[in-house]
C-alpha cells in the first residue's frame, strides 16, 4: 500500500477555502485535469494523457471539513482512498490536506505531485482573501 | 566558426563494456577509435548511481546535494540552470535527442514538459525561450510506450512491434520480474523487432536528421542520448548471433561461490544483503518480485551478452553518425564526449540492475573527451578521479565561454598534470532514497584509488558504519576495510575530507513525484 500526505497552509479561513475545494464538480478549478463531471455520488475525471477515472465520492463532511472519494471500476488499482481535509489555524488561517492511499503503490506518488500543484493553486487563489 | 559539440551519452553502462576499457565482448571500434585519439579516463564516477539525479548533475554542473534531484521521481525544476542555455546564448544550436529523464516519465497528468512536448508532438515547447535550452527535443526511452517521440513513431509506423519490446511494468505497474530468453532471466526477452525501429538506431537517425537541417555555418551542441544498454534487454533478435551467451565468459565480478559469494555481501553495509534476499528493495528500477538470490550463472550470461550486442548497436549508430558529420565537413572542428549516466552490475556480487551501493559496478563509468583534431590536444589516459559534474564546465571551455558560476567542478583535465593543476583531488557521490518507508542514504569519496562510503542513519543502517575499499589491491572491491584498524587514520582522513568538500544539501528535500 502506497500512502502519501501533501498539505499547504492557507492564510484565509477555513470555510471560505472549504466551501471551494469541498465542491466536488469544482476539481478542474485548482487540481491538474483537464475534465471533470459529478452526477450524485459519482465523479468521473480526466487526465491530460486521456485517462479517465470513475469514483465515488465517499465522505463529504461539510462540519468535518473532509471529503474522500475513491478510485473504482478500474483494473489497475486495486485499493484507493483519497481525502482532503480543511483544518483551521484561527479565523483567518488553514490547513489543507491531501491524501491518498493507493494499491499500486507507486500510482500514489503521480497524484500527490498533482496535489502539490493543486495545493500551490488553492493557496494563490486565496491566500489572504 | 567555433567547436562544435556531440555529447554522447549510454544509459547504465559499465566502463569495461568498451574495448577501449579493457572489454573483450563487444566490439566498439568507434569508439575505441575516439579514445584513441582523444583523453580517455580511467576513474570517472557519477554524483548519483541512478539516472534523473545523475542527468540532472551533467547539465548543471552540479553535486545532487545542489540540484536537489535526490532521486529518481523528483523532477528537476523547470528553472534550474541548464548549460545548454548558456551555449545557445553563445551563439549554438542545441539538441537533445534521446533519453532526457530530468522529469518523471509515470506522468498521467502531463506536468511535465518532456512528455507534455512528446504528447503534442512538438519539438519545442517555445522557440525563444526552450526547455533547459534546447532549441529541438526529440525523445525516447525504454521501449516504445508512453508519450515521448520514438514512442509516437513506433505508434504512426511501427504499431505491429511496438509488443516486441519486454514490458517494463507488470500488471500491478511494478517494475516487471518476467524471465525470458534461453535461461529466464529477468528483465530480458527476445524483441523481434527489425534493427532499423529499434530506439538506438531512431536515436541516430533522428540526429543524423537534425544535424543535415542546420547550416554548415552554424556551431551546435547536439546531445545524443541513446536509452541502452539500460534494461530491459530486449535488443533486435536479428543482432542476437553477434554474442552468443553460452560463449560469454561470467564476468570478473560474478563470485560463482554461494557461500564466498554471501560473505562477501555480508561484510558491507546490510542494506546490501537485505537486497540479494530479496527483502529489502530500495531501488524502484529493480524488480521487487525478483530475488537476486536465486540468478544463475547462466542468466548472467544471458544478461552479458544481450547487454553486449546492444552495445555494440550503439558503437555502429556512432559510426553513423559521425560519417554524416564527416559528409557536411565539421570533422576537425568537432568535439565528442561520450559517457553514460551510471553503471550496471550485470553479475558482480551475484546481483543485476542498480541501487544504493557504491562499488565500481556502478560508479566507475566510460568517459572519453575526443577534443577538434584543429585544437590539436595529445591523446592521454587520466587516471585521476573526474566527475559528470565535470561535464558542464568542460562544454563551456570546448564553446570558448566562461565557465558558469553555478557550476561546482572544473572542467575535464586533459592529462594528469592538468588534472592535478585543475584540483581533480577527488570525486563525490551521493545516494538518498525514501521509498514507502525504506530508507537509505550514503555519502562517498574517492581519492587516492580508495574508495569511503559513509552511511547515515537509514532503515537498516547506521550512521558511523561504511565501507571502505583498496582499488589498488582489491580492484573488485571483496573486502570491506572500514573496521580494520591499520587503515583507520586513512579511514578518518577521507571522510574529513568528504565532510570538507560536499557541498549542503539544499533543504527542505523536494518532493517525489513518481516512481520513476
Amino acid at each position: 500500500m502506497g500512502t502519501v500526505r501533501r498539505h499547504a497552509f492557507v492564510e484565509c479561513n477555513a470555510d471560505k477555502v472549504w466551501s471551494f475545494v469541498g465542491a466536488p464538480e469544482r476539481l478542474h478549478e485548482w487540481f491538474p485535469i483537464t475534465e471533470c463531471r459529478v452526477e450524485g455520488n459519482k465523479r468521473w475525471i480526466t487526465l491530460a494523457a486521456g485517462i479517465v477515472f470513475e469514483e465515488d465520492i465517499v465522505t463529504l463532511d461539510h462540519d468535518l471539513r473532509r471529503f474522500q472519494y475513491k478510485i473504482v471500476n478500474n483494473s489497475l488499482i486495486k485499493f484507493h482512498l483519497g481525502t482532503v481535509d480543511v483544518i483551521p489555524d484561527g479565523d483567518n488561517r488553514c490547513l489543507v490536506i491531501y491524501s491518498t492511499d493507493m494499491d499500486p503503490e507507486v500510482l500514489a506518488l503521480p497524484i500527490a505531485g498533482a496535489a502539490s500543484l493543486g495545493l500551490e493553486k488553492v493557496k494563490q487563489m486565496f491566500d489572504g482573501k | 566558426m567555433g567547436r562544435k559539440i556531440l555529447f554522447i551519452t549510454t544509459d547504465q553502462q559499465r566502463y569495461d563494456a568498451l574495448g577501449c576499457n579493457g572489454g573483450t565482448i563487444a566490439r566498439t571500434p568507434n569508439i575505441d577509435a575516439l579514445s584513441k585519439a582523444g583523453i580517455t579516463f580511467d576513474r570517472a564516477h557519477p554524483q548519483n548511481v541512478v539516472c534523473m539525479p545523475s542527468r540532472s548533475t551533467m547539465i548543471t554542473g552540479q553535486h545532487v546535494s545542489t540540484h536537489g534531484v535526490w532521486m529518481n521521481g523528483v523532477p528537476l525544476p523547470e528553472d534550474a540552470p541548464s548549460i545548454a542555455s548558456d551555449l545557445r546564448r553563445a551563439g549554438y544550436t542545441t539538441a537533445l535527442i534521446g533519453k532526457a529523464h530530468f522529469e518523471p516519465l509515470l506522468d498521467p497528468f502531463l506536468r511535465f514538459t518532456e512528455n507534455r512536448i512528446g504528447n503534442q508532438r512538438k519539438t519545442t515547447d517555445n522557440p525563444d525561450d526552450p526547455h533547459r535550452g534546447f532549441d529541438h527535443m526529440e525523445l525516447s526511452t525504454h521501449g516504445a510506450v508512453g508519450q515521448l517521440h520514438y514512442a509516437n513513431w513506433m505508434r504512426d509506423n511501427h504499431r505491429e512491434a511496438i509488443a516486441g519490446y519486454y514490458s517494463v511494468l507488470d500488471h500491478e505497474l511494478q517494475v516487471n520480474a518476467e524471465g525470458g530468453g534461453d535461461t529466464n532471466a529477468p528483465q530480458l526477452k527476445v524483441n523481434p523487432i527489425p534493427a532499423e525501429w529499434y530506439h538506438t538506431n531512431w536515436v541516430a537517425q533522428q540526429t543524423i536528421n537534425w544535424l543535415n537541417s542546420l547550416p554548415a555555418d552554424k556551431d551546435w551542441f547536439c546531445w545524443m542520448s541513446f536509452p541502452d544498454p539500460h534494461h530491459p534487454w530486449d535488443p533486435p533478435a536479428s543482432e542476437l548471433h553477434r554474442v552468443p551467451w553460452r560463449e560469454v565468459d561470467l564476468p570478473a565480478g560474478y563470485i560463482e561461490d554461494k557461500s564466498k559469494r554471501e560473505k562477501v555481501i555480508d561484510d558491507k553495509l546490510r542494506h546490501w544483503r537485505g537486497w540479494y534476499d530479496g527483502t529489502f528493495v530500495s531501488n524502484y528500477e529493480a524488480p521487487a518480485k525478483w530475488v537476486p538470490a536465486s540468478m544463475t550463472a547462466d542468466q548472467v550470461r544471458e544478461v552479458n551478452a544481450f547487454t553486449h550486442v546492444e552495445n555494440e548497436l550503439i558503437d555502429d549508430a556512432i559510426g553513423e553518425v559521425l560519417k554524416a558529420i564527416n559528409a557536411r565537413g565539421w570533422s576537425s572542428d568537432l568535439d565528442v564526449i561520450y559517457t553514460t549516466d551510471h553503471g550496471e552490475f550485470q553479475g558482480d556480487f551475484g546481483l543485476l540492475f542498480k541501487g544504493p551501493y557504491h562499488v565500481d559496478s556502478l560508479m566507475r563509468l566510460p568517459l572519453i573527451w575526443r577534443p577538434a583534431p584543429s585544437a590539436k590536444t595529445a591523446p592521454a589516459r587520466v587516471n585521476a578521479p573526474v566527475g559528470l559534474v565535470s561535464l558542464a564546465a568542460t562544454f563551456a571551455h570546448i564553446a570558448g565561454i566562461e565557465r558558469p558560476k553555478y557550476t561546482e567542478a572544473p572542467r575535464l583535465p586533459t592529462s594528469n598534470d592538468d588534472a592535478t593543476n585543475l584540483g581533480h583531488e577527488r570525486v563525490l557521490t551521493e545516494w538518498d532514497s525514501v521509498l514507502f518507508g525504506k530508507i537509505v542514504h550514503l555519502r562517498t569519496i574517492c581519492r587516492n584509488n580508495w574508495v569511503c562510503t559513509a552511511a547515515l542513519d537509514g532503515t537498516m543502517n547506521k550512521f558511523g558504519e561504511g565501507e571502505l575499499y583498496d582499488l589498488t589491491n582489491d580492484p573488485l572491491q571483496h573486502v570491506n576495510r572500514w573496521n580494520d584498524d591499520s587503515v583507520k587514520a586513512l579511514r578518518d582522513d577521507l571522510l574529513s575530507d568528504l565532510w570538507a568538500n560536499l557541498p549542503a544539501q539544499v533543504l527542505p528535500l523536494r518532493n517525489m513525484d513518481a516512481p520513476v
